[in-house]
């Protein structure tokens, strides 16, 4: 076995011989360090991408604060090495090991992976590998850490269900001091992991996939899922925090360049504006504020803390955020001397937030932000993002009278009944907002579109759709590429090999864990680095699991299939996804839930919390007559009655 | 106001780049919440001028860096204020004031002496260092351009570290525009394998005139 000392000293001759040796050093401003052998349990919190990538994830710098406040537990960090590193620690008989102290992954009691998007699998089965742990969840013995994984791509854990002991679904800040509370309880008494899941699976909001089982019928569609253990919940409800804590505040500091430097603060979680493809927006409810002086007390003290010199206020949609102007007023004038940057992602597509960005008086090279996400009215009111293009030509005109000589334009491809005058408009609409931008600014006007493919994503009203297929999407690039070319324009788009893959791994049921195991022997790593992705070998895997990919991707869903993931409960009722699928397909949209309910079902599921925290602690109008509650309506493995 | 801190990289840190330790001073210097002078324009930056890069890996002490300030500030206060919000890897010697006519570190410095502690040994060491101190020109080559390291050198001795009892080479190198030596490429021209040492700068020298 590996010491500290041992795996110390090794990498003194070993680090001159990579890039960016800073990642694998640990020893930053407010890294926390205590003593190994006084502590009972030890995490380790593992992002399986670079430490550059890593390092700039709010959920990690979360728990990480949040663990190590506790006097029982210490939280280390891990991260994926880059090639280099991980050749050199092959070679050297080196386990992966923690920032902090050094150790082993192997040494810690749980290993608690962080998985916000689904391309960072393989480089999870590549970091258990590393650390000597078996890869397979059934091949690990009481011996063996536990592995724990949440974020939002584990709102369909299947695909890695092989791998994951257990899975968190929803909100982290909570159930990770009962994941430790249950886990003293287990040591004090037992050696068992059966014993260790068990407890695990009676907290709210885990999910152990040993626990279950899917039944197949015989066209390969799931029949059913089946408890393997009587008392294993089913459905899993998602779990969330009623209110939001005290947000962190003493993050690490990197010595070295990292993707994102700066504080970053979370000012409202969750969305009310029910975009159809938005798989955040749908999972992400209720939504709940921070209060203005909780934010500037938090950016306070992290800059204190930090000596950071910018502040990014994030949200799925900052404009809605109720007290934005009071918090951007605030903010002028406690920080306009401090040189503080302050960066507002999100904004909705109008005046306002124009006017949100001229108030805070930043740097205006770096372009402004909208994403209409649709060129066409129709399209538009289809997804359920209804804006005006007379009202975005305006919004664009204002933003480069303000100084912003770019603006940077999110569309999707891909969409449901898309046709391709919708992607003939994306072109059109680009080049009036460029020659609006002239008249206002002349030749210094530039648009960039950014233009993705979508996925149906699981627990949205479009989880039914299938997915452009490689071919259509190439014909829907190359008329943008055509389109959007010469000066002023830039276009910048998905590979379809990297949309599929995204598809097949978000869509895909238990025996994805088999190819995504194939895909990783056969060297299948950094899945999110374009440049690292390799296609072909995904292909072989399929083929050697004998899986027709399309069968995930390509086939549009009977509303009452029973999908891989529908024993996860989002607390969002099947009904109300397919009341929205229905009303996309007549191009109906449906406005702000903030101001009336379309009962999507989460007060119903937590309507105990609803109860402590009412009024304005969730942007959820007050329902004064509950939304009728039936199990068969609510549940979501049995076969559903037809749409509303 | 024009300060001037003496400070020391240590080995916690010695993997950050020139870059990455002028925004460390940056971020530190903001935690201390002293005034700080910017730069006008889009990207206003503070006003901080570190005298000599350090290549990745080497470790430092009395390396130095100006700092200046909007309005005076006692000393004691700085040095205060540095040391309670310090980050891991940086230790301050000194603090001083120094005049606002002072010329840059840049123009006041002409040369560095690096400590070198040789890992494995390495044998007629001294003979190595007589012929390369005889000869009158070595020629290297770095990032495709050929040039005498030999007058860059001002002195180089070797000694036994006295606990470990390892051999170490002490180095004058020239450091000023266009003249800067590399203590590396000495150790490659003695045939020492860089990787097998540790490099550390122990003192920066200035120009007194200046």
């Amino acid at each position: 076995m590996k010491t500290p000392y041992s795996v110390k000293s090794k990498l003194d001759t070993i680090l001159p011989r990579v890039q960016k040796p800073g990642r694998y050093v640990g020893g930053e401003l407010n890294q926390v360090i205590k003593d190994w052998s006084s502590i009972s349990v030890k995490i380790a919190l593992v992002f399986p991408d670079i430490y550059d990538i890593g390092m700039s994830n709010l959920g990690l710098a979360i728990l990480y604060e949040l663990i190590n406040q506790r006097t029982d537990t210490l939280a280390e960090r891990a991260f994926s090495p880059w090639l280099d590193m991980e050749a050199l620690l092959r070679e050297e008989n080196i386990p992966l090991f923690s920032l902090e102290t050094a150790h082993p992954l192997s040494e810690f009691d749980i290993i608690g992976i962080s998985l916000p998007y689904e391309t960072l699998y393989t480089n999870t089965l590549n970091l258990l590998d590393l650390s000597g742990i078996p890869l397979f969840s059934n091949q690990r013995n009481d011996s063996h850490p536990i592995v724990i994984a949440g974020g939002h791509a584990t709102f369909n854990p299947e695909p890695m269900h092989a791998f994951i002991d257990a899975f968190v679904i929803g909100e982290g800040e909570e159930i990770i001091h009962e994941i430790i509370d249950q886990y003293q309880i287990w040591k004090n008494h037992s050696n068992d992991k059966q014993q260790l899941l068990f407890q695990l699976s009676q907290i709210k909001g885990i999910y152990i996939p040993s626990f279950y089982r899917p039944v197949y019928s015989t066209d390969q569609r799931i029949s059913h899922i089946e408890k393997l253990t009587e008392f294993a919940p089913l459905p899993v409800i998602k779990r969330i925090v009623p209110k939001l804590p005290p947000p962190p505040t003493r993050f690490i500091v990197p010595m070295i360049d990292t993707v994102h430097n700066r504080i970053p603060v979370e000012i409202m979680r969750g969305c009310t504006r029910g975009c159809r493809f938005c798989h955040a927006g749908m999972i992400n409810r209720p939504v709940r504020q921070r209060s203005v002086d909780e934010i500037i007390t938090a950016i306070d003290l992290s800059i204190k803390n930090t000596g950071y010199e910018e502040v990014g206020l994030l949200s799925l949609s900052t404009s809605d955020y109720a007290h934005i102007t009071e918090l951007i007023d605030t903010l002028n004038a406690r920080f306009c001397n401090k040189h503080l940057n302050i960066s507002l992602p999100s904004l909705r597509i109008d005046t306002f937030s124009v006017e949100l960005m001229n108030a805070l008086k930043t740097n205006r090279r770096g372009g402004f932000t909208l994403a209409p996400e649709a060129a066409t009215e129709r399209m538009r009111n289809i997804i359920n993002k209804p804006v005006d293009n007379n009202q975005l030509i305006e919004t664009c005109k204002a933003i480069f009278s303000r100084g912003w000589p770019t603006i940077k334009l999110y569309f999707m491809i891909g969409h449901p009944l898309e046709t391709m005058q919708d992607v003939e408009k994306i072109v059109l609409l680009c080049k009036d907002i460029l020659f609006a931008g002239r008249s206002v600014i002349g030749k210094r006007a530039q648009v960039n579109a950014g233009v993705s493919t979508f996925i149906p994503k699981p627990h949205t009203p479009f989880q039914w759709v299938a997915c452009d297929t490689p071919d259509r999407i190439l014909e829907k690039q190359a008329l943008l590429k055509k389109g959007l070319r010469g000066p002023g324009l830039k276009l910048t788009w998905n590979s379809p090999e990297n949309t599929m893959l995204e598809a097949w791994l978000s869509r895909g049921d238990r025996r994805m864990s088999e190819v995504i195991y194939e895909a990783w022997k056969r060297g299948a790593k950094f899945d999110a680095w374009g440049d690292q992705f390799l296609y072909n070998i995904w292909q072989e895997a399929f083929c050697v699991v004998g899986i027709d990919p399309a069968f995930y991707t390509h086939r549009e869903r009977p509303i009452d299939e029973i999908f891989p993931w529908d024993h996860i409960n989002a607390g969002i009722h099947k009904k109300f996804l397919i009341q929205e699928y229905m009303f996309s397909k007549q191009a109906i949209t449906r406005g702000d839930c903030r101001h009336i309910c379309y009962a999507c079902g989460i007060l119903p599921t937590f309507n105990d919390l609803r109860r402590q925290y009412s009024g304005d602690a969730w942007c959820c109008p007050e329902v004064t007559i509950p939304q009728p509650q039936s199990s068969a309506n609510n549940g979501a493995f049995s076969p559903l009655s037809k749409s509303p | 106001m024009r300060i001037r801190v003496n400070f020391s990289k240590t080995e916690v840190i010695k993997y950050s780049s020139h870059l990455d330790l002028y925004r460390a001073w940056e971020r530190w210097l903001r935690r201390a919440e002293l005034p700080l002078t910017y730069s006008k324009g889009f990207k206003p930056h503070p006003h901080i001028n570190l005298a000599c890069a350090l290549p990745l890996g080497f470790t430092s002490e009395n390396d130095l860096v100006d700092i200046w300030l909007e309005n005076t500030v006692p000393l004691d206060d700085i040095y205060q204020g540095l040391i309670h919000t310090a980050p891991p890897g940086i230790s301050i010697n000194y603090v001083e004031e120094i005049p606002s006519q002072t010329p840059s570190l840049q123009k006041q410095l002409i040369a560095s002496e690096y400590i070198i502690t040789l890992h494995k040994p390495v044998t007629e060491l001294q003979d190595k260092i007589n012929l390369l101190k005889n000869s009158e020109t070595i020629w290297r080559e770095r990032n495709g351009k050929k040039y005498n390291l030999r007058p860059l050198i001002l002195e180089i001795t070797s000694q036994q570290e006295p606990i470990s009892g390892k051999q170490q080479l002490i180095i004058k190198l020239k450091a000023q525009a266009n003249a800067t030596g590399r203590p590396d490429e000495i150790l490659l021209s003695l045939g020492i394998d860089p990787q097998n040492t540790k490099i550390h700068r122990q003192k920066l020298i200035l120009d007194d005139n200046s």
